[in-house]
């Protein structure tokens, strides 16, 4: 084929189609753009959480027994229950998917706006537990007191256990600081409060697209009952829900047999 | 093309398709956007310049007596760091040139997420607007490497606004990244295979992989260091249970392939403007290639050759050690296949091959030395010396400037539409040479006889050399001042270039100079592959213009 020609027809197909950006010949690279997109960012998404992980398996490593011990104040029902509500919705953005693929607008819709109310009802849960941490005086920087909170409501037969043996350097020597453990459960709090914080923000981003797309697709105004769109914002929502499949066993089945 | 033709292409080219203010600030198109960000990354050039400035004329003297305090002292360098760092050399070649001229290379009307591309200027100006604001109200006496304890508990300085303008500006770099590769990979004219595309866009591929993978750590890390401070925790302070060692292994995982980001677009550049010159095809194009997503892949593997001091294990050292040895390999191939590129070439020693030449002998001095730093025992002795700081500049500013300068010669009849004043550009790159050459060259003896980098005071005894430095760098400011003033100048006096004034292959070459907003009238179809140059054929035109 020509150059002539090549250029000819897509004149034709430019003007064809309303939803076509006119740097794109078809809709189908249109879309392919857009999901590598995507994918390109949840690279750049993962290595950011990354370095989280990193610091996490850090002081966990240092830290075991305090690790433990913080993990031991968290609530593991409630999370395992916002585990359930989170799979749960991709599930139903997984219907969406197909749903869009099937050109059924109305399911389209449905589904969409269960996604956000099981995307809502985890950052409520979510929410619940971090008022709950604060009460216990587990929120480092806000209201942070490990002496507080070890004797806290039903916890207060609770012992804590005995400090470890300042670590021997090389030679014998004794490292200088020994901080205890109350020290060390900060830390762990800290990294609760970044890493799942970090994660609320990218669900309340999810689902201020969600509900976008939800919106232009029960006003038709994308086509194909935006598939493409769909698809996208699943890929983005899916990967919320991967990290905090990472994110419950880290943070809250440290040690599960001692709570 | 006839006259009239030509002048119906001049009337809609991308310049002048629109000319107000709000066309500019809401533009989508590329090759306005790239411009945008080459005003951009020159004032924050001259503002970074202007704090080497004040250090190499306090540096004539042993003593302090320009500056008065260390303090100012900490806070030129640092400034100095960051806003060449991050707001001039991470965005120059791949923000300005790669977003001018990738989608024209590969034959696309646009880059595959043009408002994304306007989002990041305009994330790269907030970031930029907040640096200075730390620059005029305090600034920062960390060093650009902003190392913690000493920015998380001691440093009474605006670190957190200075973490954060940078932590702002990394998002307009992975933007940028995100939409190179998804360019690169979905937006190829009909006919252009991986295999035929420009070496400028393999140079950029790699580079974007790096802003995508690596950005977001240092991000991370920088937010990290921002939430320790304001909420008085201790993740890298040892005496609450935190590790200091951790901030420096998150910032060199991303600041060490940050090195390569500004460097494989300069090799990424010169690898279209050696052959052009050379007029022979590029010697070794798949190594040339394969070879930039070596150096960007090996990128990530060797940031401990940043921490030998800092306490890691000794094997660990040896380990990366070894790795930043292997980085060697594929830089080698480079230079040997540009070198090789040469040979039996119809060479013209025109203004961006003059850069280009510059570039392959200051890199390899650069790239060498680097080696030497990759040898533990070596990297000891000079740690934090002026060795140091001679051979980064090597890499930065004689490797990824005179890229730049290079690129931005070579491509500004097609940018602009007119030609730059031949002369005076030789006897820039001439000077930006030779006063390179006299700034850094002392710096590396005076590195290895043991001065520190970042003193305020120095002992006399170093005085000569660092009044050479000095004196050089004088000479390297004029010769970054002079291009500024012709290449203005050349807006509304220089001749009109023509599409194709090098007489170049590429596909950005064969549309009009300014090109128009959709950038082909008709979308091309590419049959062959990049560099298809011939001395033999070029002799004969000479020959023939001749007769």
């Amino acid at each position: 084929m020509s150059a002539t020609e090549t250029g000819a027809a897509q004149e034709t197909t430019t003007t064809a189609d309303p939803l076509l950006y006119h740097h794109f010949d078809d809709l189908e690279q249109q879309n392919d753009t857009s999901i590598l997109g995507m994918w390109a960012f949840l690279a750049t998404e993962v290595m950011f959480f990354g370095g989280l992980f990193v610091a996490y398996a850090l002081f966990r490593h240092q830290h075991w027994t305090a690790f433990v011990e913080a993990s031991r104040f968290q609530n593991v029902m409630l999370g395992a229950v916002n585990t359930s509500v989170l799979l749960t919705s991709s599930l139903t953005m997984a219907m969406a998917v197909r749903s869009s693929h099937l050109n059924q607008r109305k399911p389209v819709v449905w589904y969409l706006i269960a996604t956000m109310v099981l995307g809502s009802a985890f950052l409520g849960i979510k929410g619940y537990e971090y008022h709950a941490h604060y009460e216990e005086h587990l929120a480092p920087g806000v209201n942070w007191d490990w002496e507080k909170a070890k004797t806290h409501g039903e916890r207060s037969d609770y012992t804590e256990p005995p400090k470890a043996s300042p670590l021997a350097g090389a030679n014998g020597t004794r490292y200088v600081s020994d901080p205890s453990i109350g020290e060390k459960a900060k830390l762990y709090y800290f990294l609760y409060f970044f890493m799942t914080g970090l994660h609320a923000f990218h669900m309340v981003i999810g689902l201020i697209a969600v509900g976008l797309i939800a919106y232009l697709a029960q006003k038709n105004w994308v086509s194909g009952c935006g598939a493409t769109h769909i698809e996208v914002t699943g890929l983005y929502w899916h990967f919320i829900d991967v990290i905090w499949v990472f994110l419950y066993p880290l943070l809250y089945l440290i040690e599960p047999g001692r709570s | 093309m006839s006259l009239l033709q030509e002048e119906r292409v001049r009337e809609r080219d991308y310049l002048t398709s629109e000319y107000t203010l709000k066309s500019w600030l809401l533009t989508t198109d590329h090759k306005r956007i790239g411009l945008m960000y080459m005003v951009s990354i020159t004032f924050f050039f001259f503002i970074g310049g202007a704090a080497a400035t004040l250090m190499r004329l306090e540096l004539m003297t042993p003593k302090g007596d320009i500056l008065h305090s260390p303090d100012a002292y900490n806070r030129l360098f640092t400034m100095h760091g960051i806003v060449m760092v991050f707001f001039f050399l991470i965005p120059s070649i791949p923000a300005v040139l790669g977003n001018f001229l990738l989608p024209l290379m590969i034959g696309a009307r646009d880059l595959a997420f043009p408002r994304l591309n306007l989002l990041s200027w305009y994330i790269y100006m907030i970031g930029g607007l907040v640096a200075l604001f730390v620059l005029i109200f305090g600034g920062i006496d960390t060093g650009w490497t902003f190392y913690t304890p000493f920015s998380s508990m001691f440093s009474n300085t605006m670190v957190v606004p200075a973490a954060a303008s940078v932590f702002i500006t990394g998002f307009s770099s992975i933007l940028t990244g995100m939409n190179i590769i998804v360019t690169t990979h979905t937006m190829r004219a009909p006919g252009m295979t991986w295999f035929r595309l420009p070496l400028f866009v393999w140079g950029h591929y790699a580079t974007s992989l790096i802003f995508v993978l690596g950005t977001p750590v240092l991000a991370i890390s920088l937010a990290l260091l921002a939430a320790e401070r304001l909420l008085h925790l201790g993740i890298f302070d040892p005496a609450l249970g935190g590790d200091p060692i951790l901030f420096q292994h998150l910032f060199w995982f991303y600041s060490h392939p940050a090195v390569y980001i500004m460097v494989l677009p300069g090799m990424a550049v010169v690898s279209e403007i050696v052959p052009c010159f050379a007029r022979r095809p590029i010697f070794g194009y798949k190594f040339i290639a394969i070879s930039s997503l070596a150096i960007a892949v090996l990128s990530f593997f060797v940031w401990g050759h940043h921490m030998f001091v800092s306490g890691q294990s000794m094997y660990g050292g040896m380990i990366f050690s070894i790795l930043s040895f292997l980085v060697a390999i594929p830089s080698g191939i480079k230079v040997f296949n540009w070198t090789a590129t040469l040979y039996k070439g119809s060479i013209r020693l025109d203004t961006p091959m003059l850069y280009a030449l510059g570039f392959i002998g200051l890199f390899t001095i650069g790239g060498l030395t680097g080696l030497m730093l990759a040898t533990m025992a070596i990297d000891v002795h000079v740690h934090d010396t002026y060795f140091i700081v001679a051979h980064f500049h090597y890499i930065m500013v004689g490797g990824a400037v005179m890229a730049y300068m290079g690129g931005i010669h070579f491509w500004w009849p097609k940018m602009t539409g007119r030609m730059y004043p031949e002369m005076m550009g030789k006897l820039s790159a001439l000077l930006v040479f030779i006063g390179f050459h006299l700034t850094f060259f002392p710096q590396f003896i005076l590195g290895y006889l043991g001065m520190p980098r970042r003193y305020f005071e120095y002992d006399p005894e170093f005085q000569v050399l660092n009044v050479m430095s000095t004196a050089g760098a004088s000479i390297l400011a004029v010769g970054y001042v002079l291009p500024l003033v012709y290449l203005l100048l050349s807006l509304k006096i220089g001749p009109i270039a023509g599409p194709n004034p090098w007489n170049a292959t590429g596909l950005e070459w064969q549309t009009s100079s300014p090109p128009p907003p959709h950038n082909f009238d008709e979308t091309p179809v590419v049959t062959v592959g990049p560099y298809a140059y011939s001395p033999e054929a070029t002799e004969e035109a000479i020959n023939h213009e001749r007769d």
